[in-house]
């Protein structure tokens, strides 16, 4: 269970996230929605511990991000948005790395390695050095050491941004099958990826929640002119989005 | 050694492959060794002096390192922030110390193997001469800590800004005010008006100084600490600038 209580982030000349609060329990795919600018990425920054709030607490399975942040790290795989890594260093070594990090070594060690390359099809690569890897390759080299440690919590900004719509597919088959038991949070701006994978969605619109519910219940909700007009779910999730986003934005 | 040095082993471990896995490490190490026969040889007359002993050698290090070392540290923090991997690092289940540490130790290492391969200077010495090993033993610790003093400052350089080249640049500028400030020009400056202890206490702060005293082989327990205190200090200010700038 995750809980973000009162969290407000204020930068040098605006609130980046104001007073927000919600927690997601075991089994939940949460779909984190907003424009640009909303917040996303600087809420996902607080929950993993990257970023203090300005006030307000996040706890991971109740251990604080601020006060126990060991503990709290440790339950998390993170892909940070545009998905870094050391680009002179080889897929096998990066992730051999990431896997000590976690405290893992010798066999069983080689055996995570070995898992998570088979998950994200990275085997054919993990000799190469990241520079030389495509974009699609990264993203995977990012979800890769995210998933290694076979993590309680996953903490996904814009897992599938840049990628090929044949990517786009695998990585949500992957969070699909990883979900089971799972806290996973996945910030997107791809609204069919909510209604394909996503058990709940919280849009938000500078730095507050302006809707929090199931992809159904959201869509339900979307005005009807529009509605008429993109009959698909995405379609009306995303006249739905507008709505509650445009003012603001 | 993962589990004796823990988290810090393992970045230690990470970032010195990582000088070896670019040009980066080779080319400090053949410049590094290439000058020092320069100054050595040529502009320190060791030949011409008829001494057996290395003081051209290590004479030259401080000002050497002044413009080598932040080469070798301008990258630690700054390309972290710019590839973005510093919120990877960061959100790993690892200790800010453990991260400055072991980065430092990397660098610290790396220009350690480089001094050390001024070796066969040290065998010309003994081929041409009798010299006082221990002396030599002695400027050799201290040429070495004082390298660690310019890479700690490096360090906190380096997390201030995203920029390897700033870094490098704000690193000389601080690095030359602690060699100049025991050099005679500074110190002539400041005796003709300000009072003793203020001099002295400029003087003191100096890498020339307390160099200077290792490398003619006093081994004095107290430059020692200073570079040590120069050493932590500076690093502990790297994890506060890491701490207030991550964001930026």
């Amino acid at each position: 269970m995750i809980e973000i209580s009162h969290v407000t982030r204020k930068f040098e000349h605006f609130t980046a996230v104001d007073d927000l609060s919600f927690s997601v329990s075991e089994g939940e795919v949460l779909g984190f929605l907003g424009p640009n600018g909303a917040g996303k990425s600087t809420t996902m920054k607080i929950i993993t511990g990257f970023l203090a709030p300005t006030s307000g607490t996040v706890t991971i399975d109740g251990h604080d991000i601020r006060t126990d942040p060991l503990a709290a790290k440790q339950l998390i795989g993170y892909l940070p948005e545009g998905a870094p890594s050391y680009p002179d260093m080889t897929v096998l070594g990066f992730l051999e790395f990431i896997a000590q990090i976690r405290g893992y070594s010798g066999t069983e060690m080689q055996q995570r390695v070995e898992k998570v390359l088979n998950d994200v099809d990275l085997s054919s690569v993990c000799e190469q050095t990241i520079d030389t890897l495509s974009k699609g390759f990264k993203r995977r080299v990012g979800l890769a050491q995210a998933i290694l440690h076979d993590p309680k919590v996953l903490i996904l900004d814009e897992p599938t941004d840049g990628l090929d719509p044949n990517q786009k597919h695998q990585v949500r088959q992957l969070i699909r099958n990883l979900a089971k038991d799972k806290i996973v949070i996945v910030s997107t701006h791809i609204l069919e990826e909510v209604s394909a994978v996503c058990t709940r969605a919280i849009i938000i619109a500078n730095g507050r929640i302006v809707a929090d519910g199931t992809p159904n219940e959201l869509e339900a909700q979307a005005p009807v002119t529009d509605a008429a007009d993109m009959p698909t779910a995405p379609g009306r999730l995303e006249a739905f989005f507008r709505s509650v986003t445009a003012q603001e934005a | 050694m993962d589990s004796l040095f823990g988290k810090t082993g393992i970045i230690f471990k990470r970032e010195l492959m990582a000088y070896f896995s670019t040009p980066l490490a080779y080319v400090f190490i053949v410049i590094f060794l290439v000058m020092n026969g320069i100054f050595t040889f040529d502009l320190g007359g060791f030949f011409i002096r008829g001494q057996a002993d290395l003081q051209p050698f290590f004479n030259f290090h401080p000002w050497l390192y002044l413009f080598m070392i932040p080469a070798l540290a301008m990258g630690l923090w700054s390309d972290e922030r710019k590839t973005g991997t510093i919120e990877l690092l960061m959100t790993l289940p690892i200790k800010l110390r453990d991260a400055v540490l072991g980065k430092f130790l990397a660098a610290w290492v790396l220009s350690g193997v480089a001094l050390l391969l001024t070796f066969p200077i040290w065998i010309t010495v003994n081929y041409l001469g009798n010299p006082d090993n221990g002396v030599i033993l002695a400027a050799y610790i201290g040429s070495w800590l004082m390298a660690g003093g310019f890479l700690a400052i490096g360090s906190c350089m380096s997390a201030m800004t995203r920029n390897a080249v700033i870094a490098f640049i704000l690193t000389v500028a601080i690095c030359f005010a602690f060699v100049a400030s025991g050099s005679a020009i500074v110190l002539n400056a400041f005796s003709g008006w300000a009072p003793e202890f203020l001099t002295n206490a400029i003087a003191s702060l100096s890498f020339l100084t307390h160099f200077d005293a290792i490398s003619k082989g006093v081994l004095d327990i107290r430059d020692m600490l200073f570079f040590a205190a120069v050493i932590g200090a500076w690093l502990m200010a790297s994890a506060i600038v890491i701490e207030i700038k991550k964001a930026n």
